[in-house]
C-alpha cells in the first residue's frame, strides 16, 4: 500500500484535502503499528527485554493467515462465508501467535532470566533469525500477494474528497476495540494488576504472592495475540506479505514503543500513531523512498534527546 | 575463593601449551603456493578455497573490529555492517574512474579507515552514554539509515548497482621480481594470490595491534568498563572517552575491511550487502568464538563465514550434481537454512556456552565463578 497510489485517483484535490487524506492514512497505518508496538512495550515493561522476535511472530501470523485463506478457499467464497472465514482468522491466528510467543519465552528467554542483560537480547535476535528462516521455507523468498478480500469501495461516496474505504474501517474497527479491551484488562482485572505490579518491581510482586512466571507467560501470550491480530489486519489492508516484513515492521513498532516511552501502554499507541503519521507525511512531502530512513532518524533522535519517550516517566536508571 | 589448584599435566596438555599459531600461519602462507591452481579441490567444490579465504581474512578484520566494541568494551553494536559499507563506498568514491580522485589503494585504505572511524565518533559521541540495549537499537537504526541513504543517494552511490570498477592496487616495483620467483603473476584479476597475501598481511597487522592494545592501559580500561562501568569510573577511568575510543577503533577497522572488500570485489556491491543480517552474522562470529577473545573471533569467522561462503555452496553444488533435489525443493538446499543456523548458533551459545568456543581466560573465569556463586546462592 502506498499512500501515493491511493492518492493517484484524486490528483486534482487541493493541498488541504491531500493533507487530511495523508493524515487519515497515517492514522490507519499508525493504529496497525501500535498493535505490534503494544507487544514490544508490554514485554519490555515486565522483563526489560527487547523482544526482537516479536516482529517475526507477526510475520508468521500473516503467513498462517495466507495459508488458511488458501485452504478455506476464501477468495471464491460468498459474502457470508467470507466474513465467517475472516472472523475465524481473527481467532486462529492470534491464538497461534500467542502460543508461539509463550513457547519462545519458555524455551529461550526463561533460562536466561538471571543472565547478563545482553544475553536474552542476543538470543532474541537468534530467535528472530530462526523464525525468519521458517517463513522463508514456508512461503519462499519472494513477496507474496495477500488476497484482497475487503473491498476498497469508498464509504464516503464515490466522489468524496477524502477516501475512507472498508479497509480503513476494518483497521480502525479492529484496533480501537482491542486497545480499549487491553487497557480495561490491565487497569481493571486482578491479572492486569499483577502485571503492573510485576513491571514495577518483580521481587516485591513475588513477595506479595504473585506468580511472576505466570504473569510473564500471560504478557507474552497477550503480546503474541495482538501481533497475530495485527498480522491479519496487515495482510487484509496492505495485501503484500514477505518473510522480511517482520523485521521492518517490527522495527517501526519498536520505534513507536520507544517513542511513546517503552513499557508504557498508552505511550505505545501514541507512538504508533506518530510513526504512522510520520511515514505518511514523509512519503507525501519528503519522498517515498526516504520514509524508512526518516523513521530511524526519529528513533535515534528520540533515544538521544528524550530516551524516556513522550509519555515515559523520568527514571534515573534509564540513561 | 576463586583460586583453582593446578591440575597435573598430561602429555597432551603439555602439547597444548606449545604455541599453535606458527602452524596455522604456516598453513595459510603455504597453501596458495602449494595448491595452485586448486584443480582437485575446485573440481570437487566448484569454489576456489583460496579466493574465499581472502574474503575470510577480510571478514576477520571486520569481526576483530566488532570484537573491540562488543567483546572488550561490552557495547552491543548491531550496525557494524554500516561502517563496513562506509569504508567500501569511500573506497569506491576515491578510486572509481567516474570520480576525479583516483587516489589508488593505499590512500583509499587510509581514508576508508579514518572515514569510518570518524562516522563512528560522530554516532558514538552522543549515544554511548545511553544504556546497553538502547545503544544496540541506535546502532541498528544507524545501520538501516546508512543502507537507505546509500540506496537513495543515487547521484553519489549509483544506487543499487554500486560503484565500479574499483582498480586493483599497484604492486611496488621491488616486489614484482620476488613474486615472479614464487610463480605469482602480477595480475590481480587473474591470480587471487596477490590479494590473498595482502589481506593476510593486513589481518596480521591488525592482530598484532589488537594483541598489544589488549594489554595496554586502554585495553584494560575497555575491559574494566565492560565488567563494571561504575567501578571503573571510580578508579579514574573516563568512561565516555574510553568507550568512544573502542567504538571508533572498531568502526575504523570495519572501514578498513570495507575498503579491502570493495577492492577485492572491484565493486562496492549494492547497499544491501551491508544490511542488518551482515551485522548479525558478524556478531554471531564474535559470540560463537568467544567475546573478547582474539583467537575465538578468528575461529568464529572461519566456522561461520566458512560455512556461508564455502561449505553451504559446496554442499548445494554436490546435492545438485548428485541429483538429489531434482524439483528444486527449497527445503533441500543448505543456503536456505543459513538464517536458521546463525539463529540457532546465537541461541544455543547464549544458553549453554556464553563464553564462546575459545573464550578469553578472563571471561571464562568470570562466568565460571558467577555460575558458581549462583549455584551457591541457589543452594542456600
Amino acid at each position: 500500500m502506498t499512500p501515493a497510489l491511493l492518492l493517484a485517483q484524486t490528483a486534482d484535490i487541493d493541498a488541504w484535502q491531500a493533507f487530511w487524506q495523508y493524515a487519515l492514512i497515517g492514522l490507519t497505518n499508525g493504529a496497525l503499528i501500535a498493535l505490534v508496538a503494544l507487544g514490544y512495550t508490554m514485554v519490555y515493561g515486565i522483563i526489560e527485554l527487547i523482544n526482537f522476535a516479536h516482529g517475526d511472530v507477526f510475520m508468521l501470523g500473516a503467513f498462517l493467515a495466507l495459508t488458511l485463506i488458501g485452504a478455506m478457499g476464501l477468495e471464491q467464497a460468498g459474502a457470508v462465508q467470507l466474513w465467517l472465514g475472516i472472523g475465524l482468522l481473527f481467532v486462529v491466528v492470534p491464538l497461534f501467535c500467542a502460543v508461539l510467543n509463550v513457547t519462545i519465552d519458555r524455551a529461550v528467554y526463561k533460562p536466561l532470566r538471571n543472565a547478563p542483560k545482553l544475553a536474552p537480547l542476543v538470543s532474541a535476535i537468534g530467535v528472530s533469525f530462526v523464525l525468519m528462516n521458517v517463513g522463508l521455507l514456508w512461503h519462499g523468498a519472494a513477496d507474496k500477494h495477500f488476497p484482497d478480500l475487503v473491498s476498497r469501495q469508498n464509504l464516503l461516496g464515490e466522489n468524496a474528497a477524502i477516501e475512507f474505504s472498508y479497509k480503513d474501517l476494518l483497521v480502525i474497527g479492529m484496533t480501537v476495540p482491542i486497545m480499549i479491551a487491553l487497557t480495561g484488562f490491565v487497569k481493571g482485572t486482578r491479572l492486569g494488576k499483577a502485571m503492573r505490579a510485576t513491571a514495577q518491581d518483580p521481587v516485591a510482586a513475588t513477595l506479595m504472592g504473585i506468580n511472576a512466571d505466570r504473569v510473564i507467560a500471560v504478557t507474552f501470550a497477550i503480546g503474541g495475540a495482538l501481533a497475530g491480530a495485527a498480522s491479519v489486519i496487515y495482510g487484509l489492508y496492505i495485501n503484500t506479505v514477505g518473510y522480511q516484513m517482520g523485521f521492518t515492521n517490527g522495527l517501526y513498532a519498536f520505534t513507536a514503543a520507544v517513542l511513546g516511552g517503552i513499557g508504557n501502554i498508552p505511550g505505545a499507541v501514541l507512538g504508533g500513531l506518530v510513526i504512522g503519521l510520520a511515514r505518511s507525511f514523509g512519503s507525501a512531502y519528503v519522498g517515498e523512498r526516504w520514509t524508512s530512513a526518516l523513521v530511524f532518524v526519529i528513533l535515534i533522535a528520540i533515544l538521544i534527546f528524550r530516551p524516556n519517550g513522550l509519555l515515559g516517566a523520568r527514571t534515573r536508571e534509564k540513561v | 575463593m576463586n583460586k583453582r589448584q593446578p591440575a597435573p599435566r598430561s602429555l597432551t596438555a603439555q602439547l597444548d601449551r606449545l604455541p599453535q599459531w606458527p602452524l596455522y600461519l604456516g598453513i595459510l602462507l603455504l597453501y596458495p603456493l602449494l595448491v595452485y591452481p586448486e584443480k582437485v579441490l575446485f573440481q570437487w567444490t566448484e569454489i576456489s578455497v583460496g579466493m574465499q579465504l581472502t574474503y575470510i581474512f577480510i571478514y576477520a578484520i571486520l569481526a576483530l573490529g566488532l570484537n573491540v566494541v562488543v567483546g572488550y568494551t561490552g557495547i552491543l553494536h548491531l550496525g557494524i555492517a554500516a561502517f563496513f559499507g562506509i569504508g567500501a563506498y569511500i573506497t569506491g568514491i576515491l578510486t572509481v574512474p567516474a570520480y576525479p580522485f583516483g587516489i589508488g589503494f593505499v590512500g583509499s585504505l587510509i581514508c576508508a579507515s579514518l572515514g569510518a572511524a570518524l562516522a563512528g565518533l560522530l554516532l558514538g559521541a552522543p549515544t554511548l552514554r545511553l544504556r546497553g540495549d538502547y545503544v544496540a537499537i541506535v546502532t541498528l537504526g544507524f545501520g538501516e539509515v546508512t543502507r537507505f541513504s546509500l540506496r537513495n543517494l543515487e547521484e553519489i552511490t549509483a544506487g543499487m548497482r554500486g560503484l565500479n570498477p574499483i582498480p586493483p592496487p599497484t604492486l611496488p616495483a621491488f616486489l614484482a621480481t620476488p613474486l615472479s620467483w614464487l610463480g605469482i603473476q602480477n595480475d590481480w584479476a587473474l591470480d587471487y594470490r596477490l590479494f590473498y597475501y595482502l589481506a593476510l598481511g593486513l589481518l596480521l597487522v591488525v592482530i598484532l595491534l589488537l594483541r598489544n592494545l589488549e594489554r595496554s592501559r586502554l585495553g584494560r580500561a575497555w575491559v574494566a568498563i565492560r565488567e563494571d562501568e561504575l567501578a571503573a569510573t571510580c578508579m579514574g577511568i573516563n568512561a565516555a572517552r574510553v568507550k568512544l575510543s573502542a567504538f571508533a577503533l572498531g568502526c575504523g577497522l570495519a572501514g578498513m575491511a570495507g575498503c579491502l572488500y570493495a577492492t577485492a570485489l572491484t565493486s562496492t556491491a549494492g547497499p544491501d550487502a551491508f544490511d542488518f543480517s551482515r551485522s548479525v552474522i558478524m556478531l554471531c562470529c564474535v559470540i560463537l568464538g568467544g567475546l573478547g577473545s582474539l583467537r575465538g573471533t578468528l575461529l568464529g569467522v572461519l566456522l561461520l563465514i566458512g560455512f556461508d561462503n564455502v561449505a553451504a555452496p559446496a554442499l548445494d553444488g554436490f546435492l545438485q550434481r548428485a541429483n538429489i533435489n531434482p524439483d528444486d525443493n527449497p527445503w533441500l538446499t543448505f543456503s536456505n537454512w543459513k538464517l536458521m543456523c546463525f539463529g540457532l548458533a546465537l541461541i544455543l551459545m547464549m544458553r549453554f556456552r556464553p563464553e564462546g568456543l575459545l573464550p578469553s581466560r578472563q571471561v571464562e573465569a568470570e562466568l565460571h565463578s558467577e555460575a558458581q556463586l549462583h549455584r551457591e546462592g541457589a543452594s542456600i
